[in-house]
């Protein structure tokens, strides 16, 4: 009966966030709910400025982890000698557990800093910043998924690739890589997931301006992403007014984002279960 | 180029990658520790906080994330054990199991700040517990079910089959052979993957903003209904909400924070680690 739970929590999760969530819809016209301005004190409710906010910094972390995190598993898995595995593998687990208030923290106190300075900006609490932080909080995920991925090519495909003349470097692009790819789609959606929901973090070293990041140079600006206006404005709101409502909103529109996220990594884990093996 | 050359090149490239992961972790760490160890005192660690938070200690704060992650661990424990018995032991593979599944997976990926607003419309709204340590724990727990449950389940499926099939033929029922053979075996697993489940609700501020953390409050929570102050949740606001805070007293609480979460994941990988020598299988 236990296992259920699961289920039950989830739909219970749905429920209340729609419970909640779902006035706004009637109370907000679209119009105003789909603008480019969020001033909840002069009634604007328009979540684009926000959902581009999310989209720009998780957009941007998960093109600086992805390489990194693919190249530190193939690293990990394929080349590193037994001593730097030892060392590498427990380190990334401890990135993994990391509060993201204490990388916040840090991201406000030594990342915004630096960057205000290399980049001669007004403010170092920009969407890169959260970006770069954000990187780091995805960087876990990525690898371990991606090491898994590797781990579950046969070893005679190495064999293979090497029996032909090739190098190692040859083998691990040109075979060993290829036949890991849906996995690798996996930490790439698993750590886009990750991503776009990191709250605390992304709220500290963002700067929090809900402003549309169309221009070229949104990423040296600050921004504002969904998660943070949510933790932001939620203990200051009045209950059930419209505001509250529309917070709430918002956290529909996480869940599901996440929701359709994890449903496509998640049905690549099962392809590749139904096919009896990994690849 | 010679194709042994672009090997040599590639794989200094990809130990740069790793090194690029690497060192920026222990520079966080390093950072932490050496600039917050001078704020760590007896007084620090054990008296309540006084000037609006910028001198005394941090004790109420610590007191509420040991209770927090207590709270988590009792709600957590028996549903997400429980449950990976279930999966491991004995679902078959049906669409209800699947659905199970892709829950678990769903309920791994969903924000914590969207746990937070949850917990919010549940427990402090719906059930009427108020902002109080019952609903900031029954929020974390639900955020770690996940965890507890993919990882013990892993843990009860690499015991070997055989256990199950000896048990079964010296006349135990599928439950006795569960309960004295496959659990104690699987043991040092589970209680891995509890640890690390419980680390991620202790450093966890988005689920408890909303249900648990209380501003400012020198003194120690009286019931479970009482609001607390948790060390994420101080670290944000004295970072953020107080102009004029030493930057000390930051360092310093993010280096309690910092060593509570690194030692549970010290403990944890150690446990398996010791275990996955010893086993006999």
């Amino acid at each position: 009966m236990l296992g259920f739970s699961a289920i039950g929590f989830v739909l219970l999760i749905f429920f209340f966030l729609l419970r909640e969530g779902l006035p706004t819809f009637f109370e907000v016209p679209p119009g105003n709910l789909f603008g480019t301005r969020w001033y909840p004190t002069f009634d604007l409710f328009g979540t684009m400025p926000l959902i581009l906010g999310s989209a720009l910094v998780t957009v941007t972390a998960i093109a600086i982890a992805l390489p990194l995190g693919v190249a530190t598993a193939v690293f990990v898995r394929e080349v590193a000698p037994d001593w730097a595995r030892e060392i590498l593998k427990p380190m990334i687990e401890v990135l993994a557990g990391i509060p993201s208030v204490v990388l916040g923290f840090l991201g406000m106190t030594l990342v915004a800093p630096l960057l205000r300075k290399t980049l001669d900006a007004p403010t170092g609490l920009t969407a890169l910043t959260g970006a770069l932080i954000l990187a780091y909080m995805a960087l876990p995920t990525i690898i371990s998924v991606a090491e898994d991925a590797l781990d579950a090519v046969p070893k005679s495909y190495r064999d293979a690739g090497l029996a032909m003349g090739a190098t190692q470097w040859q083998t691990i692009w040109r075979v060993v890589v290829p036949a890991a790819r849906s996995g690798i789609v996996t930490a790439l959606m698993l750590g886009m997931g990750r991503a776009i929901g990191e709250t605390m973090a992304v709220m500290m070293v963002t700067g929090n301006a809900a402003r549309m990041p169309l221009s070229l140079d949104s990423l040296f600006r600050p921004v504002r992403t969904m998660t943070a206006t949510i933790a932001a404005e939620m203990g200051e709101v009045a209950q059930g007014s419209t505001h509250y409502h529309a917070l709430f909103g918002i956290g529909v529109i996480l869940f599901l984002l996440t929701f359709i996220i994890n449903l496509a990594a998640a049905s690549a884990i099962f392809k590749k279960r139904r096919r009896g093996g990994l690849r | 180029m010679n194709r042994h050359v672009v090997q040599r090149l590639g794989f200094v490239l990809l130990s740069l990658a790793a090194l690029v992961v690497v060192v920026p972790i222990l520079l966080v760490i390093g950072t932490v520790v050496v600039r917050g160890v001078g704020a760590i005192q007896w007084e620090f660690l054990s008296a309540m906080p006084r000037d609006g938070m910028k001198a005394g200690g941090i004790f109420p704060a610590i007191v509420g994330t040991l209770l927090l992650t207590l709270g988590t661990a009792l709600a957590a424990i028996p549903v997400g054990v429980g449950g990976a018995i279930y999966l491991a032991e004995y679902a078959r593979d049906t669409w209800l199991t699947r659905a199970i599944r892709l829950a678990i997976i769903n309920l791994a990926g969903i924000p914590s700040v969207v746990y937070g607003l949850f917990g919010f419309g549940l427990f402090v709204l719906f059930l009427q517990f108020g902002t109080s340590i019952l609903a900031g724990s029954l929020t974390l727990a639900i955020m770690t079910l996940p965890i507890i449950i993919s990882t013990a389940e892993e843990a009860l499926r690499a015991v070997p089959t055989e256990f199950r099939t000896v048990s079964a033929s010296l006349g135990g029922t599928r439950w006795q052979g569960i309960r004295y053979i496959v659990l104690p075996q699987a043991l040092p697993g589970i209680i891995t993957g509890v640890i690390l489940g419980l680390l991620r609700a202790a450093g966890e501020t988005a689920p408890i903003l909303f249900t648990v953390a209380a501003f400012y409050l020198p003194r120690l929570p009286q019931s479970l209904f009482d609001q607390t102050m948790a060390l994420p949740y101080h670290l944000y606001v004295i970072s953020t909400q107080v102009p004029g805070m030493p930057l000390q007293v930051q360092y310093g609480t993010a280096l309690v924070l910092l060593a509570l979460v690194v030692s549970m994941n010290v403990i944890a990988t150690t446990i398996r680690s010791y275990f996955r020598r010893r086993r006999q299988w």
